[in-house]
C-alpha cells in the first residue's frame, strides 16, 4: 500500500509499505477514505517531539471503510464507513471509565503522560497512522463511530480530531454567558474554539494571531473581534485595555509549541529544543487573563519543560485546564451540532490534495503558503 | 482590517451548550466511576509481543495494546535503549531520545543508499509547492545560503595559516 514515510525533520515521502493486518483480537484494518495534516503533526514534522522515529508513518485524522476485523469485534463489520478518534481508548482502564479517553492506561507503552495517539511518534504509543491507504485500528469496538448517512465525509473526517478539541478548549473554559473569551491562535483548532465558545454563551470572541489570511478567515467564520499580535505591541495590554483593564474571562492556547511572537521562547523551543516547543502563546495567555479567570490549553507541547509564569498562575488565582479531546465522549453532541447546522466544518477544508502529493502538502500547511488552513489528503484507492 | 460589532444572539447555536453546572470543568474527576481500588479493571486481551517495544520504567506491565511501527534498532536504537532507564521525569531521558531522532536521520539515508535509492531531498521538503506558491521566498533563501556559503569559503581562506609562517594572505 501507499503510506507516508517519514525521513526526518521537513522530510516525508510517500512509499510503498505491507498493508496492516489484525495484530490484536480487538483490532480493525481500515481503508483510509480521507485523512487531514493536523497542526500538531507539524510539531513532528519539525522534529520537536521526541522519540519520532524515521520509517514511522503520521495521520491520526482519518476515516475509512473497515476492511477487517478481529475475532473480538462485535459493533463493526466489514464495509462500515467509520469516523475514527485520534485516541486510542480502551474503555475499561481506570481513566476511559471516567469519560478521559485521550488518557487510556492499556495504550501506550512508552510513557505515562500521554494516551495513545495514532501516528505520533513512539512517545505517543509508536502506532502508524492514517496518512496512508490502509491503517491499523485497534480497540475498534470503542473509538470508531459509524459515519451518520447523511453527513458530507469532509464534516467527517474533521470531527476526529478539529471539531472535539477546538470544541473541548471552549469547554475546559468553564464559559458562562457574557464572558469574553480569547483565543490565541487561528488555525483550525483555534477557529473551531473561537466558534465553540458562542455556542456555551459568550459575549464576546476575541482571536489573536500573526496571519493575516487566517484572522480575516476567522473575523468571517467563528465570527470574531480579531487582532494581528505584531500590529499591537504587547498582546496583554492590548487585552486589558480592550477588557476595562481587568483582563478576560477565559484565554485559551490553541497554538502549542510551534508559537511565533518571542525571540527567546523561538531559540529555546523551536530551534534548539531546550524546551518543549515555544511557550509563548501560553505565556500571554496566563498574563492577559482576569484574577480567578480560566486559561484553557489544547496546543500541544514536548514533555520537557517550558518558560511560563507560573508565580502568576498562582498569584492571579487562576484556573487552568488542559487535555487532549476525549473525542468519544463528544461526538454524539457534535454530530448533532452539525446535522442541525451549527457547526460547519468542512468550510475549514482550504486544500484537498492526493495522498500522493503529501510532501507538497506538508510544506503548504507548515509554511503557510497558498491560504492554506486545512489540507485534507485523498487516498488513491478512495478515488476509485 | 476593519473588526465590525457581533450581536451574539444573531449566531446559530449561540448559548445552546451554556451549563452552569460546568464549573468546575472538563475534565475532572468522576467520583461516580473511580471505584476501582489501583489497577484493578478487567483488562482486555493481551497482545502478543512479536517486536521490540521499549516501555516506560514508569509503567509496571506492558498495556494490553502496543504499536509496532519501526522498532529500535542501529545506533538510534541503542541510544533508546539507554534512554527508557531514565523515567519520563527525567530530562536525561529525552534528551537522549532527541539525539537518538536525529542519529536515526542520518541512519534513514545510509538505509535509503544501501539499497540503492538516493533520496531526493528537495521533494522531500515540498520544494514543487515552495516554487509554485512562494518563488521569491525560495530565491531569498537560495541567495542567503550563497551568501553564508560564500562568506564561509572567504573566513576559512583568510584565516587558513601560510605555508611559510604567519596568518595568511590579508584581501
Amino acid at each position: 500500500m501507499l503510506a507516508m514515510n517519514y525521513r526526518g525533520p521537513y522530510r516525508v515521502r510517500l512509499d510503498r509499505k505491507p498493508v496492516p493486518v489484525c495484530e490484536h483480537v480487538q483490532d480493525a484494518v481500515i481503508r483510509v477514505t480521507r485523512t487531514c495534516i493536523c497542526g500538531s503533526d507539524l510539531h513532528l514534522y519539525h522534529g520537536m517531539v521526541p522519540d519520532t522515529r524515521v520509517g514511522m508513518t503520521f495521520g491520526h485524522e482519518f476515516i475509512g471503510v473497515v476492511e477487517e476485523t478481529g475475532s473480538g469485534v462485535n459493533n463493526l463489520a466489514v464495509g462500515d464507513h467509520v469516523i475514527v478518534p485520534f485516541n486510542i481508548a480502551c474503555g475499561k482502564c481506570h481513566f476511559c471509565k471516567q469519560g478521559l479517553f485521550g488518557n487510556c492506561h492499556e495504550s501506550n507503552a512508552q510513557a505515562t503522560a500521554v494516551g495513545a495517539i495514532y501516528g505520533y511518534s513512539h512517545t505517543a504509543g509508536g502506532y502508524d497512522g492514517g496518512q496512508a491507504e490502509y491503517v491499523r485500528v485497534p480497540y475498534a469496538d470503542v473509538g470508531p463511530c459509524k459515519i451518520p448517512p447523511t453527513m458530507d465525509l469532509d464534516d467527517a473526517v474533521l470531527l476526529t480530531d478539529v471539531v472535539p478539541t477546538g470544541y473541548q478548549a471552549a469547554e475546559m473554559g468553564g464559559i458562562k454567558q457574557g464572558d469574553t473569551v480569547v483565543v490565541f491562535g487561528a488555525g483550525p483548532v483555534g477557529i473551531m474554539a473561537a466558534r465553540s465558545a458562542w455556542l456555551f454563551g459568550a459575549g464576546r470572541v476575541i482571536v489573536i494571531d500573526h496571519v493575516e489570511y487566517r484572522l480575516d478567515f476567522a473575523r468571517r467564520y467563528c465570527p470574531a473581534e480579531v487582532y494581528n499580535f505584531r500590529s499591537i505591541e504587547d498582546p496583554v495590554v492590548f487585552l486589558k485595555k480592550t477588557t476595562d483593564s481587568l483582563g478576560p474571562d477565559v484565554c485559551i492556547d490553541a497554538v502549542g509549541g510551534d508559537a511565533a511572537g518571542n525571540a527567546l521562547h523561538t531559540l529555546m523551543g523551536t530551534k534548539l529544543k531546550l524546551e518543549g516547543g515555544s511557550a509563548i502563546a501560553l505565556h500571554w495567555a496566563i498574563n492577559a487573563v482576569k484574577k480567578g479567570g480560566t486559561v484553557s490549553i489544547v496546543g500541544v507541547y514536548g514533555p520537557t519543560g517550558n518558560m511560563i509564569p507560573i508565580g502568576n498562575v498562582v498569584n492571579k488565582g487562576i484556573t487552568v485546564r488542559a487535555n487532549q479531546a476525549s473525542v468519544k465522549r463528544l461526538l454524539p453532541k457534535l454530530i448533532d451540532h452539525i446535522e442541525a447546522g451549527r457547526l460547519n466544518p468542512k468550510e475549514l477544508i482550504t486544500h484537498k490534495v492526493p495522498l500522493e502529493e503529501i510532501a507538497d502538502a506538508y510544506h503548504i500547511f507548515s509554511a503557510k503558503l497558498d491560504g492554506c488552513i486545512k489540507p485534507v489528503l485523498v487516498p488513491p484507492t478512495a478515488r476509485a | 482590517m476593519r473588526n465590525l460589532p457581533i450581536d451574539p444572539s444573531t449566531i446559530p447555536g449561540w448559548g445552546i451548550d451554556a451549563d452552569p453546572r460546568n464549573d468546575p470543568t472538563y475534565p475532572m474527576r468522576d467520583r461516580s466511576r473511580d471505584d476501582d481500588t489501583g489497577m484493578s479493571w478487567e483488562r482486555p486481551p493481551l497482545q502478543t509481543r512479536r517486536v521490540e517495544i521499549l516501555a516506560s520504567i514508569e509503567h509496571n506491565r506492558l498495556p494490553a495494546v502496543l504499536g509496532t511501527s519501526t522498532p529500535p534498532r542501529g545506533l538510534s536504537g541503542m541510544i533508546r535503549r539507554q534512554a527508557f532507564k531514565y523515567s519520563e521525569s527525567q530530562w536525561t531521558h529525552w534528551l537522549m531520545l532527541m539525539a537518538a531522532d536525529r542519529v536515526n536521520v542520518v541512519e534513514g539515508l545510509v538505509d535509503d543508499v544501501g539499497r540503492g535509492r538516493i533520496p531526493n531531498v528537495p521533494a522531500e521538503m515540498g520544494i514543487r509547492s515552495e516554487l509554485a506558491h512562494n518563488r521569491a521566498g525560495f530565491v531569498e533563501k537560495v541567495a542567503i545560503a550563497g551568501a553564508v556559503v560564500g562568506l564561509g569559503i572567504l573566513l576559512a581562506r583568510v584565516t587558513r595559516p601560510h605555508p611559510h609562517g604567519g596568518r595568511g594572505r590579508r584581501v
